[in-house]
């Protein structure tokens, strides 16, 4: 029983499905993303958790409560709209407390509760401008102030920040953050930003096709993904993901990939990873973050197995605080994520170190992973 | 949403600038020239007017034409001028199009943002509306009015108008509305408003160039209307054009055509204001709606 409990719920317009036996629990204070490419029913997800939606099968429950049916200004939730959503007739003030008119509350304790968010959001300023007056940072604020004054249990927000300019979400996303912790509400957020979805979850439900492919904490959606889309959905630059074939060499597994003269590599397995054993002599996806591809003198330490392997560097992308080298393995552009200041050069062999304690494989039919 | 930027004129030299403003002139004055004959004619004695040239400006001023029109002219049997059928043209025309105008704005709110199964089927069926001639439904409407007790009476002439005006009223505000943010709709459901509370509170207050819009387009249609008032309206309930028409057809005594102009400029007086003070909008509300006039 969590706080939030989504339970087995599907959502069909006529005959077609769009969510599939969606099954989250959200405990008290957990800030759960929902992350997906455009149409994979993340939004709808969400609508239906606010009750904009009506629910075709399962159950919603907030605190215990079923939501089916009942009306979204009667689920105590409050909710933050990708456009924002302020009213263009009102004032920041009257954005702020319609919702609080709304459901009765005396004038005075109204004006109460909104100088306190006002305060918190640091707005006091614009309380009497009209939302046409402000920027997208600030009306940002104010669709947030709208939904804390509400004291809601559940915070929703629909993609708040793809509207800002990227300094901007930049800036938001850590104050989102800052308030998740300071006021320790349950929020769920829909993002296609894996990298919002990362930063500002405690957990994250990725999201394709209608389905829920893998639920978690970043650090396991990350490290272990449960199928080859959640692998390289999360991730920027995405997960290298290459053709390879198990073989056995004196007792260990390894990977075989060809290199850009085309010459077979092997690039061993721990030792922890057993489940390999069934798929010796069979091929596999192998998945390589580019960050576990870097210079000798940049590999993690920590590390049980760094293979070493020499191949020719394509192209190198200088990022600043990275440098990113692409070089070709198994046929495929392979991206390696390097120290600012690795010497690389571009058409020329370099040797590269790979941490296959963060290697991944998966079964090339399934396209899930082999654990 | 209605912020139509004034700025997008395409620069030209100043030549073509003074040829422009010339044809632009041109254009007025030849649009002008009617009311400009009928205001100098309708300030003239009756016997300039047959005796001169009706373009020239009066020698001797004179209001009385006007005075004339007002209240002692005969129309039909009566000489009371046209100041009851103003008023009866008054009576008809605002709540008629108070009326169609707040049904057009809530039958655009439902269609726009309370869709339901069939609803683009009734809006095509009330854009049918627009096109149906007024003479097709001359007699049957007779006799719905004689059905429901108010034939030849101002409240039968409203309801004409008012059921005639929400097909174009519902098509305005149907179309300014599926411009309208649904999140709007859907965050002031969260705050807990009900279904009339988001359109007072949410919809109405942002609609005020399309208001605009329908009041033009309702009064102007309404007030000019002849063929219902003549067809629907008892001697105690005729409006101004069917009362000028009379004036102006009589076929006993003088043509007093001084007296004829000053009731004419009366008649359309009320558009004029109307268009006057609120023809910004109309252009906004056309542009920001894209409505056809």
């Amino acid at each position: 029983m969590g706080f939030l409990d989504i339970d087995n719920v599907t959502k069909s317009y006529g005959a077609v499905e769009v969510l599939h036996r969606v099954d989250i629990d959200v405990q008290e204070g957990e800030f759960l993303v929902l992350v997906g490419p455009s149409g994979c029913g993340k939004s709808t997800l969400l609508n239906m958790i606010a009750g904009l939606e009506g629910i075709t099968s399962g159950e919603i429950r907030i605190k215990d409560r079923v939501m089916n049916g009942v009306h979204p200004s009667k689920r105590n939730i409050a909710m933050v709209f990708q456009s924002y959503a302020l009213y263009p007739n009102m004032t920041v003030g009257q954005n702020i407390t319609f919702g609080l008119e709304m459901h009765g509350t005396p004038k005075d304790e109204r004006e109460k509760a909104m100088k306190q968010v006002a305060e918190l959001l640091q707005i006091e300023t614009l309380l009497s401008r009209k939302p046409g007056q402000l920027s997208g940072g600030q009306r940002q604020r104010v669709a947030m102030g709208r939904a804390l004054v509400r004291n809601p249990d559940v915070f929703l927000f629909d993609e708040p920040l793809s509207n800002l300019d990227a300094k901007l979400r930049v800036d938001m996303r850590t104050e989102i953050k800052k308030l998740h912790q300071r006021l320790g509400t349950t929020i769920v957020y829909v993002t296609h930003d894996q990298i919002e979805a990362m930063t500002l979850s405690t957990r994250i439900a990725v999201m394709y096709n209608g389905y829920v492919q893998q639920q978690g904490t970043p650090k396991e959606i990350y490290d272990t993904p449960s199928n080859l889309f959640v692998a390289t959905f999360m991730g920027s630059p995405a997960m290298n993901v290459l053709p390879a074939r198990v073989i056995e060499s004196g007792g260990d597994l390894a990977a075989e990939i060809t290199d850009s003269d085309g010459k077979p590599v092997h690039l061993r397995f721990p030792k922890s990873n057993t489940a390999l054993k069934a798929y010796a002599g069979q091929s596999i996806v192998l998945g390589i973050r580019p960050e576990a591809i870097t210079d000798p003198e940049g590999a993690d330490r920590n590390a049980q197995v760094v293979e070493s392997l020499t191949n020719l560097v394509s192209v190198t992308e200088p990022a600043g605080s990275d440098t990113f080298v692409t070089t070709m393995l198994s046929g495929k552009d392979c991206i390696a994520r390097m120290r600012a200041d690795a010497s690389v050069e571009a058409g020329k062999p370099f040797t590269f170190a790979v941490n296959m304690d963060k290697a991944v494989a998966f079964d090339p039919k399934t396209e899930e992973r082999i654990a | 949403m209605a912020g139509a930027s004034t700025d997008t004129a395409i620069r030209t030299s100043a030549p073509v600038r003074v040829l422009i403003y010339l044809l632009l002139i041109l254009f007025a004055l030849f649009y002008l020239l009617p009311l400009f004959v009928m205001s100098i004619n309708s300030v003239k004695p009756l016997g300039e007017i047959t005796g001169g040239n009706m373009i020239a400006l009066p020698t001797v001023w004179t209001l009385d034409p006007w005075r004339s029109a007002w209240s002692t002219a005969q129309i039909g049997v009566e000489p009371t001028g046209l100041k009851p059928y103003f008023m009866n043209s008054i009576l008809m025309a605002l709540p008629a199009v108070l009326l169609s105008t707040f049904f057009g704005a809530l039958n655009g709110y439902v269609l726009t943002k309370w869709s339901f199964r069939g609803d683009k089927i009734l809006f095509g069926l009330l854009l049918f509306s627009c096109f149906i001639p007024f003479q097709i439904v001359l007699i049957p409407m007779a006799r719905l009015l004689g059905l429901m007790g108010l034939a030849g009476s101002t409240p039968g002439l409203v309801l004409v108008h008012f059921v005639y005006g929400i097909g174009f009223t519902t098509l305005y505000f149907r179309n300014y509305y599926a411009a309208f943010p649904t999140e709007l709709v859907r965050a002031a459901q969260i705050d807990g408003a009900g279904f009339f509370r988001i359109f007072w509170r949410i919809l109405l207050p942002s609609s005020g160039p399309i208001i605009a819009v329908s009041f033009i387009w309702q009064f102007t249609n309404i007030w000019n209307d002849f063929l219902f008032g003549a067809s629907f309206a008892d001697l105690d309930s005729m409006p101004m054009t069917v009362a000028l028409n009379n004036l102006v057809s009589s076929s006993t005594g003088v043509k007093e055509y001084n007296v004829h102009f000053a009731g004419a400029i009366m008649a359309a007086a009320p558009t004029l204001l109307v268009y006057i003070v609120a023809g910004r909008y109309f252009v906004r509300g056309l542009m920001a709606g894209s409505v056809k006039g």
